[in-house]
């Protein structure tokens, strides 16, 4: 089946978009993130957008529910890269993504995210017990 | 006004919704439309082709490219054979939907467009006509 590939990076969860989602794949990438953060125990999500030409609300919704329910498992995540296009789009739409916290790049981002720039300890990796002491 | 091109095309999957971004994408180009407005119609056609998969049960979009001397232009018609909408007005107030989603895509269609003109009978289908202009 075809996915967006997930990759980790110390404490963060790097997600980058290139191809034009179809909806069940946008909900398919929202199913292994929400796993992906319990299983690696990230402390951040860092989802790039910048080859994203469209953001929809169906996107736009699923951007919200990541960063809600990475919330709620104790990650942080940081969209990065929207085109000027796609956010003059989205608030005309009526899509504010109020609740998604967004960078203007990747550096930016990862100054946002805990544990991301070099100044704690390493995360265990996957499948290990227990978080990170903090 | 001089109507230059037509294509008609289903919109009955969530793969037929990232195609109908596409073709709409290449020919708002081929309008000479700028990346705002390519984005704009872009996205105003996605909501549309979404509405008219779930809550239409599939139907089709038909394209045509417009011109009346002076600018250029595309009219988008996505017409389905569906339940139809009772209530218009509701349907198109933000925040309101019958399903699961956010209850922007007609609201936010109508913003992202020039014209907008909807006509729907329960029973009989609905018929959504979007057209922006250069």
């Amino acid at each position: 089946m075809e996915r967006i590939p997930i990759l980790k990076m110390g404490p963060v969860l790097l997600v980058s978009i290139q191809v034009d989602m179809h909806d069940q794949l946008a909900l398919t990438l929202q199913d292994d993130l929400t796993d992906r953060i319990v299983k690696t125990r990230a402390r951040g999500v860092l989802i790039d957008i910048s080859s994203l030409e469209v953001v929809d609300s169906f996107i736009g919704r699923m951007l919200g529910n990541i960063a809600a329910m990475s919330r709620v498992l104790d990650a942080e995540t940081v969209v990065v890269g929207m085109r000027p296009a796609v956010a003059i789009t989205l608030v005309e739409l009526g899509m504010s993504l109020s609740g998604v916290r967004t960078a203007l790049n990747v550096e930016r981002a990862m100054e946002m995210l805990p544990g991301a720039n070099g100044d704690a300890v390493a995360a265990p990796g996957e499948g290990t017990d227990g978080r990170r002491p903090d | 006004m001089a109507v230059a091109r037509t294509e008609k095309l289903p919109v009955q999957s969530s793969e037929d919704i990232v195609k109908v971004r596409q073709v709409v994408r290449a020919w708002a180009v081929a309008q000479g439309f700028t990346l705002v407005d390519q984005t704009k119609i872009v996205t105003a056609a996605s909501e549309l082709a979404r509405n008219t998969v779930i809550y239409g049960g599939g139907g089709t979009v038909e394209l045509e490219s417009l011109g009346d001397g002076k600018r250029r232009g595309l009219r988008l018609t996505f017409a389905d054979q569906g339940p139809g909408i009772a209530n218009l007005e509701e349907a198109l107030r933000d925040g309101f939907t019958s399903g699961a989603g956010l209850g922007l895509g007609l609201g936010g269609a109508r913003r992202l467009s020039n014209e907008f003109e909807i006509q729907s009978q329960p029973g009989v289908g609905t018929t959504v006509r979007i057209a922006r202009w250069t």
